[in-house]
């Protein structure tokens, strides 16, 4: 991994949240919403509302008023809420903390279960072990988290009453109480994850147990375990990474609808709701910080693939 | 035909898969005229009923025949899956060929734009999309297909690059064969048949992304039958009957299985080696 390999993929980011960042202006020009309508009411008079708009710069040209919130993006300035009038990033970065504490206690949750799952199944190949796995993981992949959410609230909520049903306390605050509104939640998230990921190492398991290597290692007469954790696993769980650093776009779409029905403050009900208000500035922020998690967690799994590639070459 | 027929249904996702889809694909064109009850009369005595002969899987809150809504809400959650998914397919098709026959400098920044789209989760995509045309079914399906396009570009394009490549291309060209034969019957099969693949399994996506949109009032409006917006209301009565909230839920897992299976059975049917 060189440093120009760093380099471009760095440039890369910085090309994909100029492109977000225009795609994100462009829709929200086009969004049928006055700011300065929302700001001071359908009431308003038009002299007021002209002169909101004069000291807004919405009169300005398009690309000027781009450019202008543009660097303001770069001073780290995200503007202020039409609904709210609060500063937009402190807002957002503190509901984005919180959507992370779900998101990686939801990725931790699924790697103990998907990896074992999915080696178990691809040694076990084409008997009930794998199967099973594979009917789990078609149903996982099956049911949108709106339906698997509702229906844990049901049963774990409603009916049984183990848990509480919505809302979100700070860890912080009162720590078994906090884990308590989690648990819900996570499971939710994890379920499509665990889906998904224990038929990619599965595959991937597979395809490295039929390789010439690993036939070479069993003919030297290695017994099967260590031919399994010595050789073939290395391989075989390396892509896991890039899997889940793709998937993690999938789970800032999740996030969004599992936080709405768990009334959890993250980043994705901020969006649901900037969005349900029209609120510009909001919307704006909150779809480019969304692609620059995604953008840099991908950058992060590249680098760690990179790294732990080249230590098994030298091994 | 029918020997890929045969290879098809001799993998258990293949055959299961078939089946499922082609059960969907009954309900859809025939559901309304199969349906005992209106989906949308009102029964005030004859709500939160059980399943029984004259209601097979019960009554929702307004006393709605939930098997007739389910047989009729078909329409509107899997055509518009499916339409919307052929749709997004064929705008990323073009992009990704395009792309992919541009080769060089162009494509590099065709396929960098795609990689940063595709850094907007396709939920948020559709999310913004449906609030700035307005909430709608015809909407959602051009936010779907829209929030598609990209992930289907980069796929095609991996693609027919490699086709380009293979041997076989090569093998015909120096047969002698002519450019027409060698794009229809030596490229085009090859590149198709992925996408074919690809499509099947994104269905079923598209499926879970409309019934999530109507879910959160994007989508489908009351008193519609679509299956995500009978999730969505059955919430707050679903402790009063839990049918309401499980028949719907239940449709909409099994269409999405039945796209996933037949996905990768046609897979596994169009790579023998694997």
């Amino acid at each position: 991994m060189s440093a120009s390999y760093i380099l471009k993929r760095l440039m890369m980011i910085v090309y994909t949240l100029l492109v977000v960042s225009l795609i994100v202006f462009a829709i929200t020009q086009i969004l049928p919403a006055d700011a300065a309508v929302m700001m001071l009411g359908e009431n308003a008079t038009d002299e007021a509302l002209e002169a909101l708009r004069q000291s807004m710069g919405l009169n300005a040209p398009i690309w000027m008023q781009y450019g202008q919130w543009l660097g303001h993006l770069l001073q780290g300035d995200f503007g202020h809420s039409l609904r709210t009038g609060q500063a937009i990033g402190p807002v957002m970065f503190e509901a984005l903390g919180r959507s992370m504490l779900l998101a990686v206690l939801s990725i931790g949750l699924m790697l103990v279960i998907a990896v074992p799952l999915g080696i178990i199944a691809a040694i076990r190949r084409g008997r009930i072990a794998d199967m099973l796995v594979s009917l789990v993981s078609y149903i996982g992949v099956s049911l949108p988290e709106f339906v698997t959410a509702t229906i844990a609230v049901l049963v774990f909520a409603d009916l049984m009453a183990w848990l509480p049903p919505t809302g979100y306390v700070p860890l912080t605050e009162n720590f078994a109480d906090g884990l308590a509104h989690l648990v819900l939640p996570v499971c939710v998230i994890s379920i499509i994850l665990i889906a998904h990921v224990s038929r990619m190492v599965r595959s991937e398991l597979v395809d490295v147990l039929h390789s010439d290597y690993i036939r070479a290692a069993r003919m030297k007469g290695l017994s099967s375990g260590t031919v399994l954790r010595r050789h073939a696993l290395r391989n075989a769980l390396l892509p896991t990474i890039t899997i889940v650093a793709l998937d993690v776009g999938y789970l800032l779409g999740g996030v969004i609808v599992v936080e709405e029905i768990f009334a959890i403050p993250g980043i994705g009900r901020q969006l649901i709701v900037a969005i349900q208000a029209r609120d510009l500035p909001s919307i704006q922020a909150g779809v480019l910080i969304m692609a620059a998690t995604y953008s840099i967690v991908n950058f992060a799994a590249d680098i760690l693939y990179a790294w732990l590639d080249k230590r098994i070459q030298y091994d | 035909m029918t020997e890929f027929l045969k290879r098809l249904l001799r993998t258990p996702q293949g055959a299961i898969g078939l089946v499922l889809v082609l059960l969907v694909l009954i309900v859809v064109i025939f559901g309304p005229s199969l349906a005992p009850h209106d989906p949308e009369s009102l029964k005030p005595l004859a709500r939160y009923k059980g399943m029984s002969a004259a209601y097979w899987l019960g009554t929702d809150q307004y006393g709605r025949d939930i098997f007739s809504r389910l047989l009729i809400g078909a329409r509107a959650t899997v055509t518009m899956a499916v339409l919307a998914t052929v749709v997004g397919t064929l705008a990323g098709a073009v992009i990704g060929t395009t792309s992919a026959f541009l080769g060089g400098r162009a494509d590099e920044v065709i396929m960098r734009t795609i990689d940063a789209v595709m850094s907007i989760p396709s939920l948020l995509f559709a999310l913004l999309i449906v609030n700035l045309l307005g909430s709608s079914t015809a909407n959602a399906l051009v936010a779907v297909a829209i929030a598609f396009a990209p992930g289907m570009a980069r796929i095609t394009r991996s693609v027919a690059l490699s086709v380009r490549k293979q041997d076989y291309v090569s093998a015909a060209i120096a047969r002698g064969e002519s450019a027409s034969y060698i794009v229809m019957r030596e490229m085009l099969p090859n590149v198709i048949a992925p996408i074919i693949v690809e499509m099947t399994i994104r269905v079923s996506f598209a499926v879970m992304l409309f019934a999530t949109l109507s879910f959160l009032g994007l989508g489908a409006q009351p008193p519609a039958a679509e299956w995500g917006l009978m999730v969505s209301e059955a919430r707050r009565y679903m402790h009063l009957s839990a049918g309401i909230l499980v028949w719907p839920s239940i449709a909409i897992a099994l269409v999405a299985i039945g796209f996933n299976l037949l996905g990768d059975g046609l897979r596994d049917a169009l790579n023998p080696r694997t």
